[in-house]
């Protein structure tokens, strides 16, 4: 919670007479997003250990859907693309696409989270569930946790469309949008290492 | 500094409410709130001084708490076969004293002196993120308290403070004990990351004109280095606990040996995050005795730069020493010596510290104050539990000492005669800067030997005890397996159960002197400078109004505040003092700032804060109460969201000429 709380708090500055130049806003999301590396490096590690310890239930060759899931990586990259028009739209001040191309990031962000849901129902009818294996375990918390990153992002996209719209969003409208920006290209870079180690990395 | 410098008028345009009505009140939840000397004031501050002094006295109540579960373990081990306790209850003893005294006492009171002084040490008017700060210092109390509430809902924790698997399983912990320890300190957790941004940031940031990072004081440095070390270790231990709760509420089999997994998992990913805390714990007070010194010894620090270099490679090499815990878990010949070595190494900044201390003093003027009595105990102390640490660095001789008294004794040493010492030194020094008087001198000097005394008979016999392989965490000794002579189990025993209540003691005096001081009539109000002191924080009045300067200064000098008063004569290259503190103060506030606007007070830190508490309920007991504690969640995060940080018109100006008074107006009530 406390990336919203940290992307909302725009109170201090805006750079005028930083000490580095950054302003505390942008400063602050740069250290969270550092330590966010850890947790994501902390969630890999366990599932790296885990991914071979499959006691009952399926192997992770047996579920693993690639095309689906590349898919569904796309669209999650793409949206990354709307999230730079976004924050392009943001700084010539070009508020309808802006507005426009930041609900476009929350759809696509939103059709990934969707297909992980769907995704998530067809291992646990295959036979996959939460507690059937270690690998089960780390798979689900995992990408379950990458997956929890993506809604908030979400949140925290159309909280910004809302303010937008009441003229509600203090101080600099552009750099707001570039911080909500960093935490989604974030994700979507983590969303490339889990992509790449737990599906395509065949164990 | 921007905070201030803003044009107020940014924050009133973009709210887009009807003028005169404020963004919150348009949104109909909250007015917000007004400026006011009641307790209510504390619900809902974002001032830095006054959340240090929150987040100081919360500490120091968990800290008697800690304290009183340190005295009945030693209580229960004063004779054989003691009755205090029965094995359940130790193994709830230890480990709530251990979690207590580490989570909710020395990085709390670490993060209250960091609260404090650090923007007044840089010549800020405040930290990055005020409102985020406030957030932090509730997650810290509402974690803390949450986490000690698990004693009246069927018993605390009872795994250790390192809850190494498979012992922390519902199986061997079927207390709900254990299931507090972990949302507790994942609540804890936040408090600690986000006060480590707000921290790095500010340092970052917000530093005064010329004040460049080689001037910034010590106990900044070290803060900064604590911070990071913080900013990434915090989220290992985050992942742990998820882990540990999933395993324990929802099923999962992480740490389930059974299932097969690998319960060493959990020991690297708590001392990961376990060995930075040791930094992180030491750190601060590692700062606080670099600023005591060199002002009690009317000398410079000696080798700022190598001192301030040396405690950012500790935070470096403190990454790479975490296996030296687990030397006795069979990691293999390789690990062992990698770590063995890199143990060895961290040593040497360590050491570095100690050389430059110690060389600060040498020819110095000194003057035994009892902050100065508290950081000489410290160098002395931690040396001695320093050196006890490079022989765990051995790993042979350590496999000898794992788990025994001997690691006990090491690590108060480090702790309490490190950490905890540098502490209660900031306390005794930065008095009369946060309630303008001094504590009693000689209520400080039995305060001071009695902890020293009892300290040392607690721990210290704890070596002999340990190396003659007694071990840590049982509940009872008995006397048929004492040994004799100067090896008598229980006569160490019984010396340290007598020195923790010396400690005690020594402890509690300072409550009295706390007491005395603010009580008494005839404790007289503390000069602007006691203790002639050499940095910025020193520079304003005491305690600082809201604002901190009236002016903020321009600093040219590491030592700012010294070079304003003294001045070099280039012939016999001695020091002459040409102004008093209050010129010096009255010389830079002659002109002060105008339209001084700082963050405004809010109810969103606590409300976030406190649904914390309710998850963790729901996490134990009930899954409904869980998804009340999320809505809750979201609903005090789009409140905060939505309520501009700093209201458009309160500002605080400088008295007209003529009209006199002081140096700052109150805040005008708002609405």
């Amino acid at each position: 919670m406390a990336e919203t709380a940290i992307s909302h708090d725009h109170d201090a500055s805006h750079g005028a007479h930083s000490s580095t130049g950054l302003s505390n806003n942008k400063l602050g999301m740069w250290m969270f997003l550092g330590s966010e590396c850890l947790l994501f490096g902390g969630l890999i590690s366990t599932y790296m250990l885990y991914k071979g310890r499959v006691n009952s239930g399926p192997q992770p060759n047996k579920i693993f859907d690639i095309p689906f899931t590349s898919v569904s990586s796309f669209v999650l990259l793409m949206s990354s693309l709307t999230m730079v028009l976004a924050v392009s739209a943001a700084q010539r001040k070009d508020e309808r696409n802006m507005n426009l191309w930041l609900i476009i990031t929350a759809l696509l962000g939103a059709t990934f989270v969707g297909g992980q849901v769907y995704e998530f129902t067809s291992f646990y009818r295959e036979g996959l569930g939460f507690t059937t294996s270690l690998f089960g375990s780390s798979f689900y918390t995992l990408t379950g946790f990458h997956g929890v990153h993506v809604s908030v992002g979400i949140i925290m996209l159309m909280a910004l469309v809302g303010m937008n719209r009441n003229n509600r969003i203090p101080g600099d409208r552009a750099e707001v949008v570039e911080l909500i920006g960093l935490y989604w290209h974030f994700v979507d870079i983590v969303w490339i290492v889990i992509f790449t180690l737990v599906y395509l990395i065949p164990s | 500094m921007t905070i201030i410098e803003r044009p107020t008028t940014e924050v009133a345009v973009a709210g887009g409410a009807p003028s005169g009505v404020k963004p919150s009140e348009a949104l109909g939840v909250f007015k917000r709130p007004a400026a006011s000397t009641s307790w209510r004031d504390w619900i809902v501050t974002v001032d830095h001084k006054k959340l240090g002094i929150m987040y100081g006295v919360s500490a120091f109540f968990f800290f008697l708490i800690g304290g009183v579960e340190a005295l009945l373990i030693r209580l229960q081990l004063i004779a054989p076969n003691g009755k205090v306790l029965n094995a359940d209850q130790y193994n709830q003893m230890f480990t709530m004293h251990a979690t207590t005294m580490v989570f909710l006492f020395v990085m709390p009171m670490a993060a209250a002196f960091a609260n404090y002084f650090v923007p007044l040490q840089i010549g800020a008017r405040d930290v990055a993120f005020p409102r985020i700060n406030a957030f932090g210092f509730w997650c810290f109390l509402f974690g803390g308290l949450f986490l000690n509430s698990s004693w009246f809902l069927g018993g605390g924790a009872d795994g250790g403070w390192f809850m190494y698997a498979p012992n922390s399983s519902t199986l061997f912990s079927p207390s709900h004990g254990i299931d507090f320890w972990t949302v507790g300190l994942q609540i804890t957790g936040i408090a600690s990351l986000t006060g480590a941004i707000n921290l790095i940031v500010t340092i970052l940031n917000m530093r005064t004109k010329g004040m460049k990072m080689m001037r910034m004081p010590i106990f900044t440095w070290m803060v900064l280095v604590t911070q990071f070390l913080l900013l990434f270790a915090i989220p290992v231990i985050t992942v742990a606990l998820f882990l540990l709760t999933f395993q324990r509420s929802f099923g999962a089999t992480f740490f389930d040996v059974a299932s097969g997994a690998d319960p060493l998992l959990w020991q690297h990913l708590f001392w990961i995050f376990g060995h930075p805390e040791v930094y992180i714990m030491i750190l601060p007070s590692f700062g606080i005795v670099s600023e005591v010194i060199p002002v009690f010894s009317k000398k410079p620090l000696f080798g700022y730069p190598i001192v301030a270099m040396s405690g950012a490679a500790i935070g470096f090499v403190g990454w790479g020493v975490w296996a030296h815990h687990m030397f006795a878990s069979g990691l293999g010949p390789v690990s062992v010596a990698v770590f063995s070595m890199s143990t060895m190494a961290i040593a040497v900044p360590t050491g570095v510290k100690i050389v430059n201390w110690v060389m600060t003093m040498w020819g110095g003027k000194l003057t035994f104050t009892i902050p100065m009595m508290f950081a000489i105990a410290l160098i002395v102390q931690f040396t001695i539990g320093g050196l006890s640490g490079v022989t765990h660095a051995v790993a042979p001789a350590d496999t000898q000492q794992t788990d025994t008294y001997y690691i006990v004794a090491h690590f108060h040493y480090v702790l309490f005669g490190g950490a905890v010492f540098g502490l209660f030194s900031g306390f005794y020094y930065w008095w009369p800067k946060m309630f303008r008087r001094q504590l009693n001198n000689a209520i400080g000097k039995w305060n001071f030997w009695l902890m020293v005394i009892g300290m040392n008979l607690t721990f210290g016999p704890m070596h002999i005890l340990g190396l003659q392989g007694q071990p840590r965490r049982m509940q009872v000794w008995t006397e048929a397996r004492a040994g004799e002579g100067f090896f008598n189990l229980g006569f160490w025993n019984r010396i340290a159960s007598i020195g923790s209540f010396t400690l005690g003691t020594g402890v509690l005096l300072f409550l009295v002197n706390v007491v005395y001081t603010h009580k008494s009539k005839k404790v007289a109000i503390a000069p602007l400078d006691p203790w002639d002191a050499r940095s910025l924080e020193w520079m304003t009045q005491s305690p600082p109004q809201e604002h901190n300067f009236d002016v903020l200064p321009t600093v040219s000098h590491l030592d700012e505040f010294f070079h304003r008063k003294y001045e070099t004569d280039s012939s016999t290259h001695g020091v002459t003092q040409v102004r008093s503190a209050e010129e010096v103060m009255a010389e830079l506030n002659a002109h002060p700032d105008e339209h001084i606007h700082m963050p405004s007070r809010s109810y969103w830190p606590i409300l976030l804060a406190s649904s914390l508490p309710v998850i963790g309920y729901g996490v134990i007991y009930n899954r409904t109460l869980m998804a009340v504690g999320a809505g809750l969640i979201l609903l005090t995060m789009f409140g905060w969201a939505m309520e501009p940080s700093t209201s458009p018109d309160d500002d605080f100006d400088p008295p007209a000429p003529g009209e006199g008074g002081g140096h700052t107006k109150e805040l005008s009530p708002l609405g």
